[in-house]
């Protein structure tokens, strides 16, 4: 009943359909599937219906050159499936989706990840209300249905996608209340030598985020050095308090608050995968171990893109074309030399591409508090509505790991499947047992790795008659 | 170190090792329980926790009904009430050949003298259970039985068993076991324990101790698989089942489904980790939908499977070591041990500190599985 490709790709962003587009100048048997109903992944999110309007131009040049990039993946000859969730790999590789209700598996000779980032979750008392949002979302509804949010929106955070929607938010005609930048004081002066280094290998980039902070800071209230944020109101946000690093103290309406405080890798696939994980301190997060040419510790497959670490849309690109090289290797379509040789230039373009990583996983670095909330009330589980301190409370009973926590609190339990809390729990057991982050780690992923009916399911092995 | 501060070792801190220890602890024994893991990190902290009379095989009844009545009072023993809900448990005929199946079953057990099953019909069904599918013609219904909350379980058994004065040890996993005089030396990967008297509750890892102990116990393995899926408004209250498939469906405290029945995914006993198998378990998705069509669209969130050992004929292994001395088991289980937890522990209680018992254990003795080893 399952299908057999070559190669199959997960997701049909910059990475994946940079490796695509390789695949396939080898000859290959390419399959790429993918969530949305258009390529681009999230930084081109359709791309291909925007670039060339008003939006467009909104959204930047950033935006639009991923146009180039998509309509030569669609030149490319490889298959791409829309609107279709993996939501199960296993050793094989082999993959289970659904598409329009149906549930298949997919053998593959290779399978490539390039499933990207998510929004790293930011606790804090009141991020549950209605009304609390991450800026990653709003530019979602931006980008795919040109909408921006009515009346002023506060925004709150550190990093780049912040400044970028802020931008993008006041060219649409939208209103800001506030941007309340979280970056912790003194970041840039004490990172001065790789701020060096990053402007020698990157100055366009650099001076662009620079201009951002100047034109936001001068068209809207910009606070810096918040430390701390709460949302209040009963049914949803009606106020908002925060707390800057002078311990300045105050209170503000707020219909709409967006936060964000960075992205960070998507392992759910290669932790179900059982594969080996290293702890990357500079993002603080875990990503999967991989050779040089993206391969993981499980045989035949791959990651790439910001799943690999984040890197940006340029160093996705180079590391989708990489890892192709070495999947069209494998499966005997090039050899290993001309894999290596070609493979040389792109190498050098992304260690240029990933310059400035260093400076600017220092600067962005987040501040403890999104961690760890400081207010131990606020809710660290939102699906199971499980508070820090519970949690906290579950650590006092021995040395729990965050199987057990799951197992008796029910953190992590529900549809989100752990995505939004497992660093939370983990940072709150390391701060109460006193182990690094690393050490404690994260929940055993339990499959399947995104939920599925049970009509989908009862599909599976039917080829669509059950349904 | 003193060597003889102990009366009984249990090896395994599932359920049935925390009931054991319990029970003995409360008669005044010092016990330590040895897990490797944590407390219940196979089948106890998997399972469905079904609370289960209705349709266990006629040897297991006088032990389960006994169970059952102390389930009905379990915070009186364990001090919480461990999630039990006694809805019923509902066991349903698509068509007629299902329900002559059921119809067999409730003359035997009534023929018997057993009268906790009772055979219903469509409108009762209905009744009991408005949202299953208007084809179903009958059912067989323990109105007594239910399902427990098998981390809340596990979570009394602990306290109750810590209460009563018993050392439990977690990441102790078991290396080796000799005689040392009149009592066992057991190596772990810390420190060595000394008792005169074992209890062998260590579940899919039981034959490997048994041998250790010179009992050589054929076992297999099982890697029941369950879903749950995301929470629903209430549903239903008894745990149903079906006659002529693998399913068991219920709604738990939460508002969750959750949903096995014995479908069977892969163990790795060395790795100590268990797998779903999805083309298996879309047979347990197409039960749900067919008997409860009105949760098609509701979303599956997590699966597993948990490993357990089974025996031969599918009865567990309780009692004295055929080979070794103070040697006790309790394994086995085959995948219907949760409801039998507070009655072991008693059993095994029984046979420790009276050298025997008045509860019929002859069908679960060690030696039966042995000789067919030897025959074979």
């Amino acid at each position: 009943m399952s299908r057999r490709v070559d190669l199959l790709i997960v997701g049909a962003g910059p990475a994946g359909m940079s490796a695509a587009i390789i695949a396939r100048r080898h000859g290959m048997d390419v399959l790429v599937v993918d969530e949305q109903i258009a390529p681009g992944g999230q930084i081109w999110r359709n791309v291909d219906a925007v670039s060339a309007t008003s939006l467009g131009a909104v959204l930047g040049k950033a935006y639009t050159e991923g146009a180039d990039v998509v309509s030569r993946f669609r030149a490319s000859g490889a298959r791409y499936q829309p609107r279709t969730q993996v939501w199960q790999v296993e050793t094989g590789p082999k993959a289970f989706v659904t598409c329009g209700g149906v549930a298949t598996a997919i053998e593959a000779g290779c399978l490539l990840l390039a499933t990207g980032a998510q929004e790293r979750p930011v606790p804090f008392p009141g991020w549950t209300l209605p009304g609390v949002m991450t800026v990653g979302a709003a530019q979602i509804v931006l980008k795919a249905s040109n909408q921006i949010p009515e009346g002023p929106v506060w925004i709150a955070g550190c990093g780049p996608l912040a400044l970028i929607y802020a931008v993008q938010l006041l060219k649409s005609g939208g209103q800001i209340a506030g941007f309340l930048d979280t970056t912790p004081p003194g970041r840039v002066s004490s990172n001065i030598s790789k701020w060096a280094k990053a402007t020698l290998n990157a100055p366009i980039d650099l001076m662009k985020g620079m201009s951002w902070m100047a034109a936001l800071q001068r068209r809207v209230p910009f606070v810096r050095h918040v430390t701390e944020i709460e949302a209040i109101g009963s049914e949803k946000i009606e106020r908002l308090r925060y707390v800057t690093a002078s311990g300045e103290s105050k209170v503000a309406a707020a219909s709409l608050l967006l936060v964000h405080e960075g992205v960070v890798p998507t392992i759910h696939p290669t932790l179900a995968l059982g594969c080996q994980h290293i702890w990357n301190s500079d993002q603080d997060s875990f990503a999967p171990e991989l050779d040089t040419w993206g391969e993981t510790s499980e045989p035949n497959v791959f990651v790439a893109g910001d799943g690999a670490g984040i890197g940006g849309a340029i160093a996705a690109c180079l590391r989708g074309e990489i890892a192709a090289l070495r999947i069209a290797a494998k499966a005997g379509h090039i050899s290993d030399a001309k894999a290596a040789t070609a493979a040389k230039p792109i190498r050098m373009r992304l260690k240029r591409a990933l310059a400035p990583r260093a400076f600017l996983d220092s600067l962005y670095r987040p501040r403890p508090a999104v961690f760890m909330p400081t207010d131990t009330a606020a809710i660290a589980c939102r699906c199971e509505e499980i508070s820090v301190a519970r949690i906290l409370a579950q650590a006092g009973t021995g040395h729990p790991g965050p199987n057990q926590v799951k197992a008796f609190t029910r953190a992590g339990m529900g549809p989100c499947q752990g995505r939004q809390c497992n660093y939370t729990v983990a940072h709150v057991l390391a701060a109460s047992e006193g182990r690094p982050v690393p050490d404690v780690g994260l929940y055993r992923v339990r499959p399947p790795i995104k939920p599925l009916t049970l009509d989908e399911l009862s599909t599976l092995g039917t080829g669509g008659a059950a349904s | 170190m003193s060597m003889r501060a102990l009366d009984v070792l249990i090896v395994g801190g599932g359920l049935h090792g925390l009931s054991a220890a319990l029970h003995l602890a409360r008669a005044g024994k010092r016990v330590t329980v040895l897990e490797r893991s944590w407390v219940g990190r196979h089948a106890s902290g998997a399972s469905a926790a079904g609370v289960r009379t209705l349709n266990r095989p006629l040897v297991e009844l006088p032990i389960s009904l006994e169970a059952m009545d102390m389930w009905h009072k379990i915070e009186m023993i364990v001090g919480n009430d461990c999630g039990f809900n006694a809805g019923g448990q509902v066991r349903v005929a698509e068509d007629a050949k299902d329900l002559s199946v059921l119809e067999r079953r409730f003359a035997t057990v009534q023929g018997a003298g057993y009268h906790h099953e009772e055979l219903v019909d469509r409108a009762e069904l209905l009744r009991l259970v408005p949202a299953i599918s208007p084809h179903c013609v009958g059912a067989l219904v323990a109105r007594r039985d239910g399902a427990a909350d098998p981390h809340r379980t596990l979570l009394a058994f602990r306290r109750a068993a810590e209460a009563a004065g018993v050392s439990i040890n977690e990441q102790c996993g078991v290396t080796a076991i000799e005689r040392a005089g009149s009592d066992w030396r057991v190596r772990t990967e810390g420190r060595d324990f000394v008792a005169p008297v074992i209890v062998n509750a260590a579940g899919a890892w039981a034959g490997e101790i048994a041998s250790m102990l010179g009992d050589n116990i054929p076992l297999g393995l099982k890697a029941s698989m369950m879903m749950v899926t995301e929470r629903v408004a209430p549903l239903l209250n008894p745990v149903v089942g079906v006659a002529g498939r693998p399913l068991s469906f219920k709604q738990s405290g939460q508002g969750t489904l959750v949903i096995g029945g014995g479908l069977q995914g892969r163990a790795d006993i060395k790795t100590q980790r268990s797998f779903v198998d999805f083309d298996e378990l879309a047979k347990g998705a197409r039960a749900a939908v067919d008997l409860f069509p009105c949760i098609r669209f509701v979303r599956i969130v997590r699966t597993w499977a948990g490993m357990e050992a089974k025996t031969e004929d599918h009865q567990p292994v309780i009692g004295a070591s055929p080979n070794g001395n103070g040697v006790f088991h309790a394994f086995g289980f085959s995948g219907h041990g949760f409801q039998l937890v507070p009655v072991v522990g008693a059993i095994l209680a029984d046979l420790i500190l009276h050298d025997r018992t008045s509860r019929p254990i002859e069908a679960f003795s060690a030696k039966r599985l042995m000789k067919r080893e030897a025959a074979a």
